[in-house]
């Protein structure tokens, strides 16, 4: 079988307050068939045994749905395959040899916890502030009686694919959220029971993520290419579109934005 | 939503240089067109400035638009420049752009660079303290005299250079701004940014490329 023989380069933090540094890391003896995640834990499985401090870094469900893991590697969010989250990124796509540079999210609004682990608590409280519909209780209504054109639906269920795992935010030369809080915008505001609440939810969605020092749009495109979802950043055009419209001729009143930064 | 609301969010300085935009490039058609009168000759274009005298209300109304659309425009972008550097104070080791472009990435210096070309030009054939050789309402003559010198061609051509990268992006940047997005006006908005990045920058630059090459003397 062949093996892979990667040159690490891993950004190691021992706290949020701690200063941070790179650490290199041999890594030989890798399948092409581990995923970027399998291999950061047989790295530590060798850490461990030689009594050393693992490499800590986020991940959840590992098939690229939960929005849990997410490395800049190689200064790529996520790495180099398009579309993928990094658990679902394989060693199949670096070279034996190559070296690997691994950091965390860089943005003011998400603090690393603790070397590859950010806080992404921004992003609840963007969701927070807005990123809702409000539904009555009672019995549950027929399954078709409120329509949704088919072309709606789609550009909905595009939007809603968004995991929230933060990666236009890392890619994005602004370090702006807009991607994120758009891809909710949209999908909310696609749909009839969006409707009530949509340009209170525009209004302070987008006031939130202000708070949180997210940096602004500047409709590059890069985060589209990092998404592991590929949501086009056609909804930051719509999320701005929403975004005039509320602000001229409606959602005065409670734009306070869903919590502390 | 009152103004400064509107204006304290990031999405709204967008807006408005967006809005200013649109503006400034609105203007930089009209010039363009005006400038290729001097292929016309000295009189056409000179009579073209002497009229513009006669209507004091269009060209003083056109310079305050202008000046409040520039202030507005420079003073939302550095704003917006200086939150974004810091909204992340680490940058990366290693960063790998993987859609933007040269256009793209160079909006806020290109910008600088054209904001100080902008002085330089309004110096140069408005008011003519940067002209040697500088006649109030002449401006075959002037423009003629200024560029026989290859150094302030050489500006002119560079600035020109700046502008078509600026205007690239920024054209089709601010459709996106104003939510104006979808699959099916994509494609000619870029293509409408492609045309004005390269027609309006070569009319500009055609005077003194024929000034240089003894086309007009």
């Amino acid at each position: 079988m062949t093996t892979l023989h990667l040159k690490l380069l891993v950004w190691r933090q021992a706290g949020p307050h701690a200063a941070g540094r790179f650490v290199r890391y041999d890594a030989p003896d890798l399948s092409p068939d581990m995923s970027f995640l399998e291999m950061l834990d047989v790295v530590n499985e060798r850490l461990i045994a030689q009594g050393e401090e693992p490499i800590a870094f986020d991940h959840d469900c590992r098939e690229g749905i939960c929005g849990s893991c997410g490395l800049v590697i190689n200064g790529v969010a996520h790495g180099p395959m398009r579309g993928t989250a990094t658990c679902q990124l394989h060693l199949r796509s670096f070279r034996s040899g190559q070296e690997v540079v691994i950091e965390p999210w860089r943005a003011k609004a998400f603090p690393v916890v603790r070397d590859l682990i950010v806080d992404r608590g921004a992003l609840d409280r963007i969701i927070a502030a807005g990123g809702y519909i409000s539904a009555r209780t009672g019995g549950v209504p027929d399954a078709n009686a409120v329509l949704v054109p088919k072309d709606d639906a789609d550009a909905a269920m595009d939007a809603a694919a968004c995991i929230g795992c933060g990666a236009c935010v890392a890619a994005c030369p602004n370090a702006s959220a807009s991607l994120f809080a758009a891809a909710k915008i949209a999908h909310l505001g696609l749909m009839p029971q969006g409707q009530p609440e949509r340009p209170e939810r525009v209004l302070r969605m987008v006031t939130q993520m202000d708070m949180e020092g997210f940096g602004n749009c500047t409709n590059i495109g890069e985060c589209q290419e990092a998404c592991p979802k590929l949501i086009s950043i056609d909804v930051i055009a719509r999320m701005n579109r929403d975004f005039l419209r509320a602000s001229m001729f409606g959602g005065e009143g409670r734009v306070t934005g869903g919590g502390e930064a | 939503m009152p103004f400064g609301r509107f204006w304290s969010s990031t999405i709204g300085k967008k807006v408005v240089m967006a809005v200013t935009g649109i503006v400034l490039v609105g203007y930089i058609l009209a010039h363009v067109t005006a400038n290729l009168l001097i292929f016309a000759g000295a009189a056409a274009i000179d009579a073209y400035a002497a009229k513009l005298r006669t209507l004091p209300l269009l060209l003083w109304g056109v310079r305050v638009v202008l000046l409040l659309s520039v202030v507005l425009h420079v003073v939302a972008a550095a704003q917006l420049a200086v939150r974004a550097r810091a909204a992340r104070p680490t940058s990366y080791r290693r960063f790998e752009p993987q859609a933007s472009n040269a256009t793209s990435r160079t909006m806020r210096w290109g910008g600088v660079a054209l904001l100080l070309f902008l002085i330089y030009h309004i110096l140069h054939f408005t008011t003519g303290q940067a002209h040697p050789a500088f006649v109030h309402l002449a401006p075959y003559h002037n423009v003629t005299t200024a560029f026989r010198v290859w150094w302030v061609a050489a500006i002119y051509i560079a600035a020109m250079v700046a502008l078509a990268m600026h205007l690239y992006h920024g054209t089709w940047s601010m459709f996106q701004t104003l939510g104006i997005a979808h699959a099916r006006v994509n494609v000619a908005r870029r293509r409408l940014a492609t045309i004005i990045a390269v027609l309006v920058p070569l009319g500009f630059v055609s005077v003194p490329i024929a000034v240089l090459v003894g086309l007009l003397r």
